[in-house]
């Protein structure tokens, strides 16, 4: 089945299977790896990506139904070779180890502090409960994300 | 090292996030190569029996399927999985064929391997292949299988393959010795549960054959890659000169990743078998089924002591679950179980058993601080008991049996088979205790054990630790300088997500004493050196950095020939300042000698452990009516004798401490009675997320560097989750004054403790 | 863990679906996915065709009337997260939605999806049950309503036909003056509810407790309300002493599985355990 949609900003179209999954489809049709798998039935949230601007599992989407939607991956959080506010301030708190999981913490923290750029401590631990991390412990993921709020409350102001 | 630089002990920023946090990292599943063909494993669905039939036609027939692989097409004899650490004679026969042949021995054991154009249609040909097993008794705990009435290898007579047996002094002169009236004895049956470190990245390999120079080249590598491919060379009949392991952006190992499994054997024989790339990626199903699990001991332990808290001796028996086959690392724990259950306390006298028992579950390796969690569980439990029934005071029942500084080093327990000789190097034990208290507030906390407030039961404890590390026998580097004037350096170190890759080059830096950005760091594949030894039992710092220290020194010894040559002076009126070289007359830039080829190699051995040492402290507040723990404040504290990445450090500590929360309170790998696995997925097996655990306090210190190695340093990435469990155990008995015996602490598990029914009594 | 294949369909109108339900022996309905995609990874099921109810107007309005509250089956928990006249307009629903799964789970799941698939310990049901809500049901000769207690007939099971398609669940108006509590137990975070509690009365003139409603998840095959319990909580207090005694009753009326998560004696205690939370904060709120 053909799908068309936009990518990280881009026209994008897949020719698939009504089986293949997002995660799927954006890995092996687009070759954007970045997205990563792991667990393929919506637990760990490494698969993370954004739909029409929501958060959500790639492994639980068809690609088929993502006919005319906007998906922005790990890929295109960022639009040159620096790293945004976001990912500098997971650098600067060394809030990655593998790495595995962290393009899935990234959207979702980037989608959270643009609804909410004010968002607590309480909050920003409740939303990444949904994602999985085996090597840091999250204490340096969320005091990166807490850092990272001042770049989107300027943004926010800004706007 | 040097003045000149010092990024050594700075927290430098990691050279992988610029490639990890823009998605760009390479793992094994991001890989493509055109033409490349999918496998999928048939596994066996029954934990042990006669594998008679395995049909293979409706699978074949299937569209895009373009092989089925069986034991039959792997020629007169299916290979078996060597051990690569403590490989005793002994235990060859319980080794795990690359693929089931005749028995099968565990739910998840491959039977077959599909081939396919893609993962799904190689997972639905999973569906049609159809197999006859005949059932025999399945073995899933430790006592059942000691009995022997149905044996996993028939010719070996036994289920038990092998005991270890750890000494110092003589125990058991000591209890018998033992006056009632001023000693005590202790004795506890303990129990730690089987779990697994479940890495986010599941494993994956990914195999090309090249024909036409009958070279084999296999991604998805990792831990120890050279090792790896002497294993393949020696199971595959390829000599080792045509395989190359390529290590690239690995999601994890904490153990469990890149020792030998069955698929390194069979996807690289699959690629070869169907002449085309081959790539195998596990799911996280295969993942929880298949990977080595870890940590299943019962062991029923006696502590003698004078009644002044002074400990005599200890002894005891442990038992392994070991799973259905010995694999490439599985003697490591069972063995460390008895070696290190003393850990830094200076217990005279100690006589232990530890038996290797073969069971009908999924075979067992190496998980960070192997048999040392499970150790200091068993330890520490004991040490509490025995404080509690002395009335004496937790922390100063630990002042006391500590070993001390001035004391060091001293011996271990030794191990036999094969007679391994320990001993702890140096440090001031009772220094991180004192630190640990200190921030933990130790003062203001301990009154609150056994309070309740607002409806929770409130607990404190403390442990110490020694964690070992840099185990040998060497590790090799080699550096040249590039064309460009940089320095590439090639480390047969490998990585799993721990930031290596930085800590080499901020060592690379400082021994050459140039800027970092002047280095490109390369590591773990086969192809960049002669012969590598990888990264297992926190040996890369030590190891790889040191090796890498040593070729930085000939390099520049090399650099200074060069320029001495072209400056018209002798070799030792060049000084080197940055990535020139200067004589009292003239300079020269590394970049202008780059023709030269200059080039070197370091390679330091090593047969000593390095220990680094420390302490935990926790305060829990547990709820009796749903069994909930919270960890109101935890503390670590670890010396390491040389931080060299500070943050890094920092956060093997906290991830450490998170794993070992993960397995004291969430993770456990259940087994029904039949030999099924009921923990498959991510819903079942649960993992320590954002909100579970958030208050970890970790300190680390450099007092004692160590003595072996040019940096000083101890290896440190598996301290945090040694104490875990034995802490956490002791925090409820403060809690409740009810001991705990078994892992883990559910909530359940928890209410149970503190509700026994009226026949379990207490 | 690919999943097994099947056709795809996404029909525009309710009455297209319900002719291709019917028209298709192991044809399922696809809403967020997030129940129905992981059963199809672990290919524990094999449907011939995935019928996506995504094109279909209509199915996703949450209405507020002075009598009760109807929400569209395709409604997703965020948008229930995100209706702020939920907070008056029942605040039960709006407290107990934030237990479900995740952040991102809460992105896609719908409120539909989650009734159908009828996993017992999950809110959603348990919130039916409680509020003796009504299903309503699409088929091929038309429409019909059942009451959620008829509806949830076992674990996964229930009473929709293979050819019919739920379109909205309507709930009683939620009155001003009534006390309620919710309490949910879960090993993390979002996880599944080893047990949880929905429980609101009525105060009559004299402050005492009337038209009790207690309905628990995860300690019986499937959500239900406990009369007996009810009975020992209505013409009382509520105080402290009602309230030990009412979560009693509780425990004894349950018949809690056993698993790996937890015993069936625990459960027990914890489900009187969340009894008591549940109706104290109902008294003291």
């Amino acid at each position: 089945m053909k799908v068309s949609l936009t990518v990280n900003g881009k026209p994008a179209a897949f020719d698939v299977e009504p089986r293949a999954t997002l995660a799927d489809s954006l890995r092996h049709d687009l070759r954007l790896t970045g997205t990563h798998i792991g667990c393929a039935h919506g637990v760990c949230g490494a698969c993370t990506v954004l739909v029409n601007g929501d958060p959500v599992r790639s492994c639980l989407i068809l690609a088929v139904q993502t006919e005319g939607a906007s998906v922005t991956t790990v890929e295109g959080l960022s639009h040159d070779d620096h790293l945004t506010p976001l990912q500098a301030s997971f650098r600067k708190h060394f809030a990655l180890q593998c790495g595995f999981c962290t393009p899935g913490i990234l959207t979702t923290a980037h989608a959270l502090l643009t609804a909410e750029p004010y968002a607590s401590e309480e909050r920003i631990r409740d939303v990444l409960s949904g994602n999985i991390c085996r090597c840091t412990g999250y204490i340096p993921i969320i005091e990166a994300i807490l850092d990272a709020r001042g770049a989107y409350q300027t943004q926010s102001a800004a706007a | 090292m040097n003045a000149v630089n010092s990024y050594v002990g700075q927290p430098v920023e990691r050279i992988e996030d610029l490639r990890l946090l823009r998605g760009r990292g390479q793992y094994v599943d991001d890989l493509h190569f055109d033409g490349m063909l999918h496998a999928a494993i048939l596994r066996s669905s029954i934990p042990h029996g006669r594998l008679l039939s395995i049909d293979t036609t409706a699978a074949k027939a299937l569209p895009g399927v373009v092989a089925v692989i069986t034991a039959a097409d792997l020629g007169h004899q299916v290979p078996s999985i060597p051990l690569r650490l403590a490989p005793l004679i002994d235990l060859v026969p319980y080794e795990q064929p690359a693929i089931a042949t005749g028995k099968v021995r565990y739910v998840g054991e491959p039977m077959a391997v599909v081939v396919a154009t893609t993962a799904a249609i190689a997972e639905d040909a999973l569906d049609l292949l159809d197999y006859e097993i005949e059932a025999l008794p399945a073995n899933v705990d430790t006592k059942t299988a000691a009995a022997n009435q149905s044996l996993l290898f028939e010719p070996m007579g036994t289920n038990n393959t092998l005991t270890y047996t750890a000494v110092l002094g003589d125990a058991d002169s000591a209890f018998a010795a033992a006056d009632p009236a001023e000693t005590v004895i202790i004795r506890e049956q303990l129990t730690t549960q089987r779990h697994t470190a479940a890495t986010m990245e599941c494993r994956g390999v990914l195999a090309t054959w090249d024909a036409a120079t009958q070279h084999l080249a296999v991604y998805g590598a990792a831990k120890v890659p050279f090792q790896s491919r002497g294993m393949l060379s020696q199971m595959i009949g390829l000599p080792e000169s045509q395989i190359d392991l390529i290590e690239g952006d690995v999601g994890g190992g904490f153990g469990m990743r890149g020792e030998f499994y069955p698929e390194d054997f069979l996807i690289p024989f699959a690629a070869r078998h169907v002449g085309a790339p081959v790539k195998w990626i596990e799911d996280r199903r295969e993942h929880l089924l298949t990977c080595n699990h870890a940590r299943e001991f019962d062991a029923d332990l006696e502590l003698l002591c004078r009644r002044d808290g002074q400990i005599i001796a200890v002894r005891g028996h442990i038992n392994g679950n070991i799973g259905a086959y010995i694999r490439a690392n599985a003697t490591i724990a069972p063995r460390n179980v008895a070696q290190f259950l003393s850990g830094p306390y200076a217990i005279p006298n100690i006589r232990l058993t530890s038996s290797m028992l073969v069971t009908n579950k999924t075979p067992t390796g190496t998980y960070r601080g192997p048999g040392r969690f499970e150790g200091d569980y068993f330890r520490e439990r004991l040490l509490d008991i025995a404080a509690t029934e002395l009335g004496i005071d937790q922390v100063t029942f630990r002042r006391k049996n500590l070993h001390r500084a001035v004391d060091m080093p001293c011996q271990l327990a030794t191990i036999d088979p094969v007679h391994k000789e320990e001993e702890l190097d140096n440090g001031d034990y009772q220094s991180t205790l004192d630190r640990c208290l200190a921030e933990f507030n130790w003062t203001e906390k301990a009154p609150l054990a056994g309070q309740k407030i607002d409806g929770r039961q409130h607990g404190v404890a403390v442990a110490c630790f020694i964690e070992g590390g840099a185990a040998g026998p060497r590790e090799n580097a080699r550096m040249t300088l590039d064309p460009d004037g940089k320095v590439s350096v090639y480390v047969g170190s490998t990585i799993v997500g721990q930031g290596l890759e930085t800590v080499l080059v901020q060592i690379a830096a400082d021994s050459l004493e140039i800027p970092m950005e002047q280095i490109n760091i390369f590591h773990g594949s086969t192809t960049y050196l002669h012969e590598g030894f990888g990264s297992y039992h926190s040996r890369s710092t030590v190891m790889g950095g040191s090796a890498i220290h040593l070729a930085a020194e000939e390099l520049k010894a090399r650099i200074k020939a060069a320029a001495a040559l072209r400056l018209n002076c002798s070799a030792d009126q060049v000084s080197l300042e940055g990535a020139t070289a200067r004589s009292p007359t003239g300079a020269i830039a590394w970049a202008e000698l780059a023709g030269e080829k200059l080039a070197s190699a370091g390679s330091f051995a090593n047969h000593h452990h390095t220990y680094a040492y420390g302490a935990h402290a926790v305060h829990i507040a547990l709820d009796p009516g749903t069994g909930q723990i919270d960890i109101v404040d935890y503390v670590a504290v670890e010396d390491v004798g040389r931080i060299v990445n500070p943050q890094t450090l920092k956060g093997q500590v906290i991830g450490g401490v998170v794993q070992g929360l993960g397995g004291t309170f969430l993770e456990h790998l259940v087994y029904d009675r039949e030999g099924q696995l009921l923990t498959g997925s991510f819903a079942d097996y649960l993992l320590p997320t954002a909100t579970d655990f958030p208050t970890i306090r970790a300190f680390t210190s450099e007092e004692y560097p160590s003595p072996i190695n040019p940096i000083g340093a101890k290896g440190a990435g598996e301290g945090g989750v040694i104490s875990v469990g034995g802490i956490i155990a002791n925090a409820i008995a403060s809690a409740t004054g009810v001991q705990p015996k078994h892992l883990p602490f559910s909530p359940s598990n928890v209410w149970e403790l503190l509700n026994p029914t009226v026949d379990e009594g207490r | 863990m690919k999943l097994p294949k099947f056709d795809y369909a996404s029909p525009a109108t309710v009455a297209e679906a319900v002719a291709l339900l019917a028209g298709h022996d192991t044809a399922k309905i696809i809403s967020g996915g997030q129940s129905l995609m992981p059963v199809l990874a672990f290919r524990m099921a094999y449907p011939s065709l995935l019928i996506d109810l995504r094109r279909i107007p209509d199915l996703e309005r949450i209405d507020i009337s002075e009598t009760c509250l109807t929400i569209g089956a395709r409604v997703r928990w965020c948008d229930i997260e995100d209706d702020h006249r939920l907070t008056t307009a029942h605040p039960l629903l709006a407290a107990a939605i934030p237990h479900v799964a995740h952040h991102q789970i809460r992105k896609r799941g719908t409120v539909g999806g989650s009734l159908c698939h009828a996993d017992p310990a999950a809110e959603m049901p348990g919130l039916a049950v409680a509020c003796d809500a009504t299903l309503t049901l699409a088929g091929p000769s038309g429409v019909r309503t059942v009451n959620a207690a008829d509806f949830f007939l076992g674990p996964l099971t229930t009473a929709l036909a293979s050819d019919e398609i739920l379109t909205h669940v309507t709930l009683p108006a939620w009155p001003a003056s009534r006390r309620w509590g919710f309490q949910e137990f879960s090993r993390r975070r979002g996880d599944f509810a080893i047990a949880g509690v929905a429980a609101f009365y009525d105060p009559d003139g004299h402050g005492l407790a009337g038209n009790a409603h207690i309905g628990v998840i995860g300690v019986n095959d499937r959500p239900r309300r406990l009369p007996q319990a009810e009975a020992a909580l209505n013409g009382t207090a509520a105080d402290a002493e009602a309230i030990t005694a009412t979560a009693a009753v509780a425990a004894a009326e349950v018949d809690p599985p056993e698993d790996i998560h937890g015993t069936a004696r625990y459960r027990r205690a914890l489900l009187a355990t969340l009894i008591e939370r549940a109706l104290t904060t109902a008294a003291t709120a």
